[in-house]
């Protein structure tokens, strides 16, 4: 399995660098974000919130999706054994990536819009993305070879590259007018796709974490056994079918936020099983503990116990006409997307990074000092949201109301937790971004002077002969 | 070799199922289409090409910095919504809207206005955890 996975800088290490870069440039975008909700004037000539926010959102979902990317072609080759269908498809579609989020984020700064809350970007951008998740889907097909005998991460990969193409194409209907002409079919046809999108994404991360587990623990019993087809088939239902929950409030039909309440309630099953585990998980982690990867795999697992205790409690639409609208949706969200998607992805760029010429031992110190900031910041920084959250309920449903504005006064020393937090989140994510994305650079330097150097020696040694 | 067509059946019942959930969605929207509506359909344009749900929300859903604008249009009027889009707020910039733009954008926010409530005061909770509106 690991012959693949060299120190040479391959297109699918290149999307991980660059999701990195991404999350690196994401999370300064949302501090800036955080202090506008402090000071309201920051840089407002400049960057006011209406850009920064699009700015924060994009570089962080482009980074799930670039390493995503990067996690599956890598782990794709391991798994079979043979190097990608074609390595040119891959490049030219790592570029069609790289050159339109480039795009994207300039655009943004520019105050250039016209898309909708998630994919703000002017619409025209949508179509080079889609181009180049076909060019990604026919490269997979083509590498994968045969369909006989999947184990269960090829199936999330195969669930996860389908869908996402569905559900990104889908959340582009609103340019037909047929679809925009009244809000709420414009907001039932938007929350379907985004609520299946980013189950389809988790489909791609939590795919090549299940292979990352097997490859640290040595056995391939889990891709196999049917416990593992049964939890798959309970995400993709739900994946499928609870997206409105999102909508409880929307005057949309009241049989999709039925149908959404009764799917999402049989993640209380997935919820069950992580408590039922959590000896043999626990045991598990003390085996594997000085694995820098298990370490940010085990990290997710908690994460994934509390984010999915305030999803599930959120599916609840009795629960969710308070908590909606509220920042308890973001602590939710950040949740999600901190604690499982960054913490999963950065276990897989540990393992797919840790082959450099610079030894990735010599930094352990500062990532583990990472690790543990982060984590703990991540904590306050959630508990800071749901404090907020339950208080602007609290005013959501008073019947006399003091005013907006007011009301975001109260919240205010929440908002300072949040950003002293935040400032302490970034931190530690840069103690563990910082050695990554160094030993990659430091190593392409290093070959490109060698290079020079064998070239330039090469060229001497003719000279001499002359 | 059994289970992998137990696997595949389960797979293509879910697919079936959620293909046709989508195509019954899309066939039968909520609401039934208006073509008359081009007014509220350009503001929806102004709304998206100047973000402004980076701030605000509609039906609870978008930013957290502004108010939720669903029932802006009842509860305030249209001066009201006007005098801010002229003037702004410390952390809402200018966005020096034409006539026209602001125009359309007051006729969506009428439109979103007459599509429902959004206070979820006015929801009735039942004792199986579902609501009412």
């Amino acid at each position: 399995m690991e012959p693949l996975n060299n120190n040479k800088l391959s297109t699918a290490k290149l999307f991980i660098l660059a999701g990195l870069l991404l999350l690196a440039t994401g999370m300064l975008f949302g501090l800036t974000g955080a202090l506008q909700y402090l000071v309201p004037d920051f840089i407002k000539q400049y960057l006011s919130f209406e850009k920064i926010r699009p700015l924060h959102v994009s570089s962080v979902v482009f980074w799930i999706i670039f390493a995503g990317i990067g996690s599956v072609i890598t782990y794709l080759q391991q798994y079979s054994g043979k190097k990608i269908f074609s390595a040119l498809l891959l490049k030219v579609q790592f570029g069609i990536f790289t050159v339109s989020v480039l795009a994207i984020l300039v655009s943004y700064c520019l105050g250039i819009f016209g898309g909708r809350e998630y994919w703000e970007f002017h619409p025209a951008f949508a179509l080079p993305i889609a181009i180049g998740w076909i060019l990604f889907i026919i490269n997979f097909i083509k590498s994968l070879g045969s369909f006989k005998k999947l184990p269960l991460y090829v199936w999330m990969w195969l669930t996860g590259l389908f869908f996402f193409l569905f559900t990104f194409m889908e959340s582009y209907l609103w340019m037909l007018p047929y679809f925009r002409n009244n809000v709420v079919n414009d907001m039932t046809v938007q929350w379907k796709s985004y609520g299946s999108m980013v189950g389809s994404w988790n489909m791609l991360i939590y795919g090549s974490s299940i292979f990352l587990m097997e490859k640290i623990s040595g056995s391939k019993k889990y891709s196999h056994a049917p416990i593992a087809f049964v939890l798959y088939f309970t995400g993709l239902f739900n994946l499928m079918f609870n997206w409105g929950h999102h909508i409880y409030t929307l005057p949309t039909y009241p049989f999709v936020k039925h149908i959404s309440y009764a799917v999402s309630m049989t993640e209380l099953f997935i919820l069950g099983r992580i408590i039922w585990q959590w000896k043999s998980s626990v045991s598990t982690a003390r085996k594997h503990y000085h694995h820098t990867s298990y370490r940010f795999l085990m990290a997710a697992d908690i994460w994934i116990f509390l984010t999915l205790i305030l999803a599930i409690a959120m599916s609840i639409p009795a629960i969710n006409v308070y908590t909606h609208g509220t920042h308890i949706t973001v602590a939710h969200t950040m949740g999600a997307t901190i604690g499982i998607n960054s913490f999963l992805l950065l276990a897989i760029a540990f393992d797919i990074l840790k082959d450099s010429c610079v030894p990735l031992a010599k930094s352990i110190k500062w990532v583990n000092r990472g690790y543990y900031t982060a984590n703990l910041s991540l904590l306050i920084f959630w508990i800071s949201l749901i404090i907020a959250g339950v208080l602007k309920a609290k005013w959501q449903m008073n019947d006399v109301k003091i005013p907006f504005g007011t009301m975001m006064l109260k919240l205010r020393p929440y908002f300072i937790l949040f950003f002293v937090s935040g400032i302490s989140l970034i931190t530690g994510f840069y103690f563990i971004l910082f050695p990554l994305i160094r030993n990659q650079v430091i190593c392409q330097f290093k070959k490109l002077f060698l290079k020079k150097e064998a070239i330039e020696d090469n060229v001497s040694g003719v000279f001499a002969m002359d | 070799m059994a289970a992998n067509r137990q696997k595949l059946f389960v797979l293509i019942f879910l697919l079936v199922a959620f293909l046709s959930y989508t195509a019954f969605l899309y066939s039968d929207l909520p609401v039934k289409y208006n073509s008359a509506k081009k007014n509220e359909d350009a503001g929806k344009l102004v709304w998206q090409k100047y973000n402004c749900n980076a701030c605000h929300q509609v039906y609870g859903l978008g930013g957290y910095l502004g108010p939720d604008l669903t029932n802006v249009h009842s509860l305030r009027g249209q001066e009201y919504i006007k005098a801010f889009l002229k003037t702004g707020t410390g952390a809402m910039p200018k966005f020096y809207l034409s006539d026209e733009e602001t125009h359309s954008l007051l006729s969506f926010l009428k439109d979103i206005d007459a599509s429902g409530k959004a206070d979820p005061k006015t929801f009735t909770l039942n004792y199986d955890g579902t609501i009412e509106q």
